[in-house]
């Protein structure tokens, strides 16, 4: 290996770190905040990513008919819900906030799905699509559960990753797709040795992005309130925080992370219905390195992870992810031995 | 139902399955081969999932390692299916002994978590190696022969399988009702509990995974002489996920609810393909998605499975009955051997300039005292005057920053946990650690673990009986003792928390201690219940059993003691009788503040 080839394959690393990176965040957020593992982040990734594509082809997105049926069914479980609690009166500021506001988005993108519209347009567009699918996701199926142990909530959001990879073949199909970059030109670094745009618009975005992110936490109410929620549950509940509320605000805030990975990604890999689950098992990877919870080290792992997952393909690009998923045991061995000293009280089976 | 009516509905079910390549057409026969080695997998999954609360997104890798081991050997080889199947189960346990070494350490989630990597890793594997056909897989796989019988037909092989699933019934069945299955039962109580009891809980996880692999393995090997071709793709996490939503489906926590549920979700997946392409073209896809939602509305209304039916059904029938009548409790057997009890005045656990920091906070600071043969000694002071933290340096739950501790003589400072206990030394927890669905019998019993010797194999093959009689009639003594011995078959559970306290020092007792060392016994204890326990250490003491105990009523353990060590902020106040206590100025200081 030659110092050009290394130095192509560390910022071709420094690329996939950064798209780890904003996936990795999103799974923290979740996590932190409810416990759940939400495996599914990559199929939402990969269908902003179809989204755009049937954009750039002029056709309608599937996408627009798939949130649809998934804010059909949240409605319906919110409405049973309040109605079994007895509060009719709610009705109707349900059918607005679980009704209307998820098609908000559908709306948009029915109004954009026609040839002449900037290319910027169709982006917004494809990333607000699929951010009402984890919130209405988290409502059908982890909030009824939620004080289940978190394994439960580990199989559960596995078996709903097979869901809507299920359900992102029957709407998108088998083929897959790449759109065009976002970004075009490229920045000449050293003789014959260039950075595309997309590649620095990746990497530019994860920090723009995460920087934000951190601002939100320290600086915002909702912020300090998610953290909070994350830190002790019932102590948050005691202040007047609603756990179910902050929830919602955890998956709604990874689901646009979860779009705009989408979209970043969809110019430099070819996207299938079922591409996302990788993705977000590599960014989980690099959520573990942080521990579940700890936003910075995520950020290392999320490099880490991006870096050996490059050089790793150039060995053997066969046996790149058998090797990045084998690292991820040598990270859990370190940081259960961190975490070794408090014992930790398993759960009793549930019967 | 009595212990006759279910031998009848196991031999009726039996039969059944024994009559049905007579009465049935090919299709279901088939159907049944796949369910039964679905079955085998999942036996394996409730055993280590579902009773020993590790959850594995990887049991279809072992069940890949075995199918791929017996079909290369077999085809790259021309070696005989038989050898396969001693390579393969060879194959597949070595590699679960060195995943389990690896992970079994690390704490619940993260440890699924690492069953979803390698999981995925050797799927992935598979489908990248040469030698086994990378993508395309091995073909030609020889069928099972036995003699000049061929087992290629699927009624051939149909009996072997049933057999085989039948006998990894029994011996799954064995295992759990013996002394290595009860510390596998109380895993989930943590690995402080089986420590106290001198058990160690990685090893019993690591062996249980063992055995779990092994079936799955067991399981594979059938289904590459069965299929007589292997691919990749029926052993990726996907299919893990498929055998896990069996053992969901038919009840995590019992052993005959892996076959229904391995029955229940094949015949559901049959029936919908039979079903879906009559509405649409798209079955396939429909499948998953049905399957999927099938999965999580399972785990929102029915965690407990088929078999949670059933056992709310017993339930409610059991409480009708009354009591059970107990075989091993029934037969005569001479006792289990007993320590000798030290001379009365011996010394016995001496402590020594004993030292504990945390970070910068010092818990513990230069303690010392001794605890001779056959008197209470108790441990008191005021709130944070690290009683606890001295109490978890002697029972070696916490190393010492330094200092000396020698229990018979004998150094102890280095030892774990699990080692002071099978020197004769037993604890109670100040936060009762009983496994609450277990009876009061097992529960008794597990605390005299370390007086047994048989593991994993010699129980799964029955050859335990003698000790485990041994060990059961002793466990009903100690219930005796503590005046529990009409309930021995209740569930701890259902016992009320004064209750359950003794219960734990019968769990103690069951170890045969010479010291009995108990964390606040009298917490939580009605007035009566309170004497009661009194008078039951008292009697301890006299029938030379010695006892450390840390208290915080002071009305219980001035009546208790002969001797009293008080500790405040850490550092050792006084020693000495109750009345010298009691009437130490410091001592009311520490307790009540100084007065200037």
């Amino acid at each position: 290996m030659t110092w050009d080839i290394a130095l192509i394959l560390g910022i071709d690393g420094l690329a996939n770190g950064a798209i780890y990176l904003l996936a990795g965040l999103g799974l923290v957020l979740i996590f932190s905040v409810t416990r759940v593992v939400f495996v599914p982040f990559g199929d939402i990734a990969a269908f902003a990513a179809l989204t755009l594509a049937a954009f750039e082809a002029d056709r309608m997105p599937p996408t627009i008919g798939l949130v649809a049926c998934v804010t059909l069914l949240a409605l319906l479980t919110e409405a049973v819900s309040v109605l079994r609690k007895g509060e009719a009166a709610r009705l109707p500021k349900v059918l607005l906030l679980w009704g209307v506001l998820p098609l908000l988005p559908c709306a948009l993108a029915w109004a954009v799905a026609r040839p002449g519209v900037p290319v910027a347009a169709q982006v917004a567009a494809s990333v607000l699509l699929v951010v009402p699918l984890a919130p209405l996701l988290g409502r059908i199926v982890f909030q009824p559960i939620a004080d289940a142990s978190a394994l439960v909530l580990l199989i559960v959001s596995l078996a709903l990753h097979f869901l809507l990879s299920g359900l992102g073949l029957l709407f998108f199909g088998p083929e897959g797709s790449r759109t065009q970059p976002l970004a075009t030109g490229s920045i000449t670094l050293a003789d014959g040795f260039t950075v595309s745009g997309q590649v620095l618009l990746m990497v530019v975005a994860a920090i723009v992005l995460s920087g934000l992110f951190f601002l939100v936490f320290e600086r915002t109410v909702a912020g300090k309130a998610l953290r909070a929620t994350a830190v002790n549950r019932v102590g948050a509940r005691l202040v007047g925080i609603r756990p179910a509320r902050t929830a919602l605000l955890a998956y709604g805030c990874a689901s646009l992370l979860g779009g705009l990975v989408g979209v970043l990604i969809a110019p430099v890999t070819t996207m299938y219905y079922d591409s996302g689950f990788l993705i977000g098992l590599k960014a989980f990877v690099a959520a573990i390195v942080g521990g579940l919870a700890s936003y910075p080290v995520t950020a290392v792992g999320a490099l880490a992870v991006g870096v050996l997952e490059s050089f790793s393909s150039f060995w053997s690009g066969a046996l790149k992810d058998v090797i990045v998923f084998s690292l991820l045991i040598p990270v859990l061995m370190a940081r259960s031995y961190m975490a070794s000293q408090h014992e930790e009280e398993v759960e009793e089976v549930e019967q | 139902m009595t212990r006759t009516a279910s031998r009848l509905v196991i031999a009726a079910l039996a039969l059944a399955i024994a009559m049905v390549p007579q009465c049935l057409g090919g299709f279901t026969v088939s159907l049944l081969n796949d369910v039964g080695l679905a079955s085998l997998v999942v036996i394996g999954l409730v055993l280590i999932t579902g009773i020993g609360g590790v959850t594995s997104f990887g049991q279809a890798a072992f069940v890949g390692i075995a199918a791929y081991g017996t079909a290369w050997l077999t085809t790259a080889h021309g070696l005989s299916p038989w050898l396969g199947l001693l390579f393969a189960l060879a194959l597949t346990g070595a590699s679960a002994l060195a995943i389990g070494m690896l992970t079994l350490r690390l704490g619940s989630h993260f440890l699924s978590l690492s069953t979803i990597a390698w999981g995925l890793s050797i799927a992935l594997l598979f489908g990248n190696v040469e030698a086994l056909g990378r993508h395309s897989g091995l073909s030609n796989v020889p069928p099972l022969r036995i003699g000049d019988w061929s087992l290629a037909e699927p009624k051939a092989i149909y009996y072997l399988i049933w057999v085989l699933v039948g006998l990894a019934l029994v011996i799954s069945r064995n295992l759990l009702d013996s002394r290595p299955g009860r510390a596998v039962r109380s895993l989930r109580g943590g690995s402080i509990l089986l420590a106290s009891v001198g058990a160690d809980a990685y090893r019993v996880k690591l062996c249980l995974f063992v055995v779990a692999a092994l079936l799955a393995g067991l399981s594979g090997w059938l289904y590459a002489h069965m299929n007589r071709f292997v691919s990749p793709s029926p052993f990726d996490v996907r299919a893990s996920i498929e055998y896990l939503l069996m053992g969901v489906a038919g009840g995590l926590g019992n052993l005959l609810g892996a076959v229904l549920g391995a029955g229940l979700v094949l015949a559901l997946k049959n029936a919908l393909q039979d079903v879906l392409p009559l509405f649409t073209q798209r079955a396939g896809q429909i499948e998953a998605i049905v399957f999927a939602t099938v999965f999580i509305a399972l785990l929102h209304f029915a965690r407990g499975g088929l078999m949670g039916f059933v056992r709310a059904w017993r339930q409610r029938r059991a409480k009708s009955q009354g009591a059970v009548r107990d075989v091993d409790l029934a037969t005569p057997v001479e006792a289990l051997p007993q320590r000798q009890m030290p001379a009365p005045g011996s010394l016995l656990l001496s402590v020594k300039g004993v030292v504990k920091r945390f970070g910068g906070l010092l818990a513990v600071n230069d303690v010392s005292f001794d605890v001779r043969a056959a008197e209470i000694v108790g441990l008191i002071g005021p709130n944070g005057a690290g009683k606890s933290t001295m109490f978890n340096l002697v029972t070696r739950t916490l190393s010492m920053s330094s200092g000396q501790m020698q229990f018979l003589g004998k150094d102890i400072s280095r030892l774990r946990q699990r080692d002071v206990a099978c020197l004769g030394m037993a604890r109670t927890f100040q936060h009762v650690k009983l496994r609450p669905h277990m009876s009061l019998l097992d529960n008794v019993a597990l605390g005299a673990h370390a007086r047994g010797g048989a593991g994993f194999l010699r129980a799964a093959l029955r050859l335990d009986r003698r000790e485990e009689r041994q060990i059961r009639q002793e466990a009903q003594r100690q219930l005796e003792r503590i005046g529990l011995g009409e309930r021995a078959h209740e569930m701890a559970g259902s016992l009320p928390l004064g209750t359950q306290r003794i219960l734990e020092i019968a769990r103690a007792l069951a170890a045969d201690p010479l010291l009995l060392v108990l964390d606040e016994p009298a917490a939580g204890l009605r007035r009566k219940e309170k004497q009661e326990l009194g008078a039951l250490l008292r009697k301890l003491r006299s029938e030379g059993v010695t006892i450390l105990i840390v208290e915080h009523d002071m009305d219980f353990v001035m009546r208790l003691v002969d001797r009293l060590v008080v500790m405040s902020f850490g550092s050792k106040l006084i020693e000495g009788l109750p009345a010298e206590v009691r009437s130490d100025e410091r001592v009311q200081a520490a307790y009540l503040g100084t007065t200037t």
